[in-house]
């Protein structure tokens, strides 16, 4: 059969894609687990996100029937506190330091409950903030994913106009074009943004591209300020022969086609092998799963203890029925007639720590093979060096370099996200579009 | 195991657990369920005058998540035709000999209504009466009720005229609506009834609907305060049982407590205050009559572990304990400590101490987990971290007395000791 789309019917497709963490049933349901909060101080899940979303406040404002006190309390620190509540990898932040863990009981289901508030705030357009005065200022964001909108809404609400250039013709970000389907729907990421906008002072400008129709010169002489969230490109490549064969895909490709050109179109392999352990790889290889591949297997170079994903991402792509190969590094990819047909793998052992502290794989010179016609790439991301040195930013292998304050080598450029961190969680690129506001907004004033 | 019966003033019944007099034994269908379920006895809803009740009758306070932690009710006395009830009366007591059959009563406010409702109901079999001298709504407003409880003139004479009729044993029920129980509990001793209980519900306003403006419950735009009762009024029943417990007069006739009762370990508290049976109303509204199996076998349990065998071991046995103020020692003295190996740090303690008692807890800041211990310089031994803390024993209370010897308020006042010094 080898790479075919279309293999499976509209339901097994909606089936396959549903939501992986359903909302809570009703209000009842809600309650009994919001009650459930003890209202700590100082709270340690509050401490474990990184927007810092009083978490017990929250919780509470649902017990009181203060709905929308309790999505404002969200938003006010974290606007795509919706996406979030869904994306979230809960188990290593906010749900993970619950102190009902050290009971070895549950720990609240504070992502579901943050849904629950946010779900409602955005279903009904609740209008939670208003726009100070103008200030007379004029910023650009280049880019509407997590950190850029996050650093637009901070502004705008402090008087400032923003426009927001993005290259695709939809918002979000990865939240739109990267993260598994089952996770977040594309109509919720639009409605996502439509929220964030709604509060006014927020143009986004689609189709624009910096480096292509816009550079940081022209933007330097037309606003005031600058902040860069252009997040991290396409996968890294592998360097091993056959990498160009029919059927070696780009783990970011393939998931971004899934999000917009809709499952059936999407082709997949009978056999699959996912060279990485990341969320990227695991979303890769669930989906590709999902999508009706009859067999997923994940190649990493290290063991489980190093791996990059949670044992919950671990888990999602076992019970899909995806296959782990632990210490296995791709060598060569082989093929016919221009397609894939085989992946020959090295086998690894560990050896020394490295500058991480994790033990860095170590070729034993042993080889094995696995027959497969598709091959997908999700062992990182690479950033987009060229554009950025292009645009004379200090950057590291195309990570952009910011100060303590956001602040990039030029006056008035700022950066945050993906972009500068290389790939880290949705959560923590809102974060770092507050900083990056907090900072625009304390230049604008001292200037 | 423990012999949990009860003989109360010669009315028997195999367990100490009552039915209040209300809508759970206000007819034979109820009544017999419940003795079939195992209740040791029944108060049958009160008899009297004729009435007419509203539709929308309850409201509730819930807590936390929790539903009815009290309850309310502006119910009145039966509706249903005397001879029915009459009859039903001494069906369940030819069908359940065993079980105590007590029937609650409140005539029109004459002698002659009393005498004659009296006679009616000694003719069905039943084992005693309970004179409903405490609803608080729709029977006060006729001079009947709590408006009867809350004068001891006019319920000692209410008392003398069911003395010259009745020749079966007589308890006073009293309200709660009044600044003591004691006044109209010792003038209905005085008076002769044979026995007290209390509480009856405690008047309340239990909340308001946000959205209409109007008190619950509801009755065509308007509400009516109601009788409170169930798990939030233990309490207060403990304390108003307690006061009767201890007064010399009212003290020297037999207990019947209610208020709140859910488990049985609220019911071996009414006992220790000096309760011989129990009366459970609102906790069987919300569960059904299956919970007396808990209650008589918790009772049982505890007994057993505790080397009671009968309840007339520990009736009563707590009242000595509760002292007046002025003889407490002072020189008792404890301390929080907190077992850091329980600890799961959610700061409870901290902030309510820091922020309202003493701040004598410390706060070391860690990431996610900051750790707290006591600073028991500072600690007055309040209790109030001890409250808070989720965790089962994690903290707990250790004595350092300031000193060997008992001294109570007078006597540190006489010996001139230092005060306000903390
Ligand atoms: C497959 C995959 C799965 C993931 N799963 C999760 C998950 O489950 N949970 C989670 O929290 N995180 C997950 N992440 C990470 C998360 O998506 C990112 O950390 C987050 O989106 C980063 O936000 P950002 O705003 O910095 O960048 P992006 O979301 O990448 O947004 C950058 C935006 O800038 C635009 N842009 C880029 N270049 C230009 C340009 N030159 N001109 C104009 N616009 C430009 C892009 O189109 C995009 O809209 C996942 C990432 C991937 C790749
Ligand atoms: C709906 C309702 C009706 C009541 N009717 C009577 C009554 O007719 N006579 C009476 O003496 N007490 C009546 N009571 C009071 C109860 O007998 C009892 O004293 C009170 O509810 C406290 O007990 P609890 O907390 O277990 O409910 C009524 C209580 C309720 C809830
Ligand atoms: S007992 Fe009271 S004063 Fe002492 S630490 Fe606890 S709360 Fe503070």
């Amino acid at each position: 059969m080898a790479i075919a789309n279309n293999r499976l019917t509209t339901e097994q497709y909606q089936q396959n894609f549903s939501d992986i963490h359903p909302p809570f049933v009703n209000k009842s349901a809600a309650l009994v687990e919001a009650n459930r909060c003890l209202f700590c101080y100082d709270a340690p899940c509050t401490k474990s996100c990184p927007t810092g979303i009083n978490v017990p406040k929250f919780i509470k404002q649902i017990t009181t029937d203060n709905i929308k006190g309790s999505a404002h309390t969200i938003f006010i620190s974290n606007i795509f506190g919706g996406g979030c509540s869904r994306v979230c990898p809960v188990e290593k932040l906010c749900e993970g330091s619950c102190v009902y863990n050290l009971l070895e009981e549950e720990p609240i289901a504070i992502a579901k409950l943050q849904r629950y508030a946010t779900d409602k705030a955005i279903e009904d357009k609740w209008k939670l903030f208003d726009r100070k005065p103008s200030n007379g200022k004029k910023v650009a964001v280049i880019g509407a994913g997590p950190a850029g909108l996050s650093c637009a809404h901070v502004l705008s609400r402090e008087g400032t106009e923003v426009t927001v250039f993005e290259k695709e013709s939809k918002g979000g970000g990865l939240m739109t074009y990267g993260i598994a389907a089952y996770k977040v729907t594309p109509q919720f990421c639009e409605e996502e943004v439509e929220y964030i906008t709604s509060l006014g002072g927020i143009e986004i400008k689609y189709g624009q591209e910096l480096g292509k129709n816009i550079s940081l010169m022209d933007l330097q002489r037309d606003f005031d300020a600058v902040y860069l969230g252009i997040g991290v490109g396409v996968a890294r490549q592998l360097d091993i022969p056959g990498e160009d064969l029919e059927g070696v895909v780009d783990a970011i490709r393939f998931i971004y086609d899934i999000r917009t050109k809709g499952y059936p179109a999407v082709t997949v392999g009978d056999k699959v092998a996912v060279i990485g352990m990341g969320m990227t790889a695991i979303d890769a290889a669930t989906q590709a799963k999902r999508l009706g591949a009859k067999e997923v297997t994940l190649v990493y170079r290290r063991t489980e203890a190093e791996k990059p994903c949670t044992n919950v991402e671990l888990d999602i792509a076992k019970l899909d029925g995806c296959e782990v190969i632990w210490l296995a590094a791709p060598k060569e990819v082989k093929g016919e007639n221009g397609k894939v047909t085989q992946l020959v793998c090295s086998r690894m052992q560990l050896g020394e720590l490295d500058t991480n502290g994790r033990r860095s794989p170590v070729n034993t010179g042993e080889t094995f093979t696995l027959e497969v016609d598709m091959v997908i790439k999700a062992a990182g991301q690479v950033a987009f060096e060229t554009l950025v040195s292009g645009e004379l930013l200090q950057n590291n292998k195309g990570k952009i370099l910011i100060d303590t304050n956001g602040a990039t080598n030029i006056k008035g450029v700022y950066a945050g996200g993906d972009a500068v961190n290389g790939g880290k969680e949705v959560v923590d690129a809102v974060q770092a579009g507050k900083d990056g506001a907090k900072a625009i907004l304390s230049y604008l004033e001292n200037r | 195991m423990a012999d949990i019966s009860s003989n109360f003033l010669g009315i028997k019944s195999p367990n100490p657990f009552w039915l209040a007099s209300a809508p759970p034994t206000d007819k034979k269908f109820n009544v017999l369920r419940a003795f079939e379920a195992g209740w040791g006895g029944v108060v049958w809803k009160t008899l009297g005058s004729q009435v007419k009740n509203v539709s929308s009758r309850y409201s509730a306070v819930d807590f936390n998540g929790g539903r009815v932690m009290g309850f309310n009710n502006i119910e009145l006395i039966s509706d249903r035709p005397l001879h029915i009830n009459l009859e039903e009366i001494a069906e369940c007591i030819r069908l359940f000999p065993d079980r105590a059959m007590i029937v609650s009563l409140m005539a029109d406010n004459d002698r002659k209504s009393w005498h004659e409702l009296i006679k009616k109901v000694e003719d069905t079999g039943a084992h005693g009466f309970e004179l409903n001298f405490g609803c608080p709504h729709g029977m006060t407003e006729r001079g009947m009720g709590a408006s009867v409880g809350q004068d001891p003139g006019i319920a000692k004479m209410v008392v003398e005229w069911v003395m010259e009729a009745a020749s079966i044993p007589v308890i006073t029920k009293l309200t709660p609506n009044v600044h003591s129980v004691v006044p109209t509990g010792k003038a209905v001793v005085e008076a002769g009834t044979n026995a007290l209980s209390l509480i009856n519900t405690i008047q309340s306003v239990t909340g308001i609907d946000l959205d209409t403006l109007v008190p619950n419950p509801y009755v065509a735009g308007k509400s009516v305060f109601g009788g409170y009762c169930g798990p939030a009024v233990k309490p207060i029943a403990l304390k108003m049982l307690a006061t009767i417990s201890q007064d010399p007069v009212t003290s020297t006739v037999p207990i019947s407590g209610i208020g709140g009762v859910s488990t049985w370990k609220d019911a071996v508290e009414f006992m220790l205050l000096g309760s011989s049976t129990v009366q459970v109303c609102t906790a069987v509204m919300k569960h059904g009559f299956r919970i007396i199996e808990d209650l008589c076998e918790g009772l049982n349990n505890w007994m057993d572990e505790k080397g009671f065998s009968t309840i007339n071991d520990f009736i009563g046995k707590s009242v000595p304990t509760l002292t007046h103020w002025e003889d407490l020692d002072i020189n008792y003295h404890h301390v929080a400590h907190i077992n850091q190996d329980k600890c799961i740090h959610c700061g409870l303690c901290y902030i309510a101490c820091e922020d309202t008692s003493h701040q004598s807890i410390s706060l070391t800041y860690g990431k996610p987990y900051n750790t707290y211990a006591i600073k028991e310089e500072e600690c007055v031994g309040c209790n109030l971290c001890q409250l808070i803390c989720p965790v089962d024993k994690c903290i707990t209370m250790v004595v350092q007395r300031k000193g060997d010897e008992y001294v109570n308020w007078k006597e540190w006042q006489k010996r001139g000791l230092p005060l306000n010094d903390h």
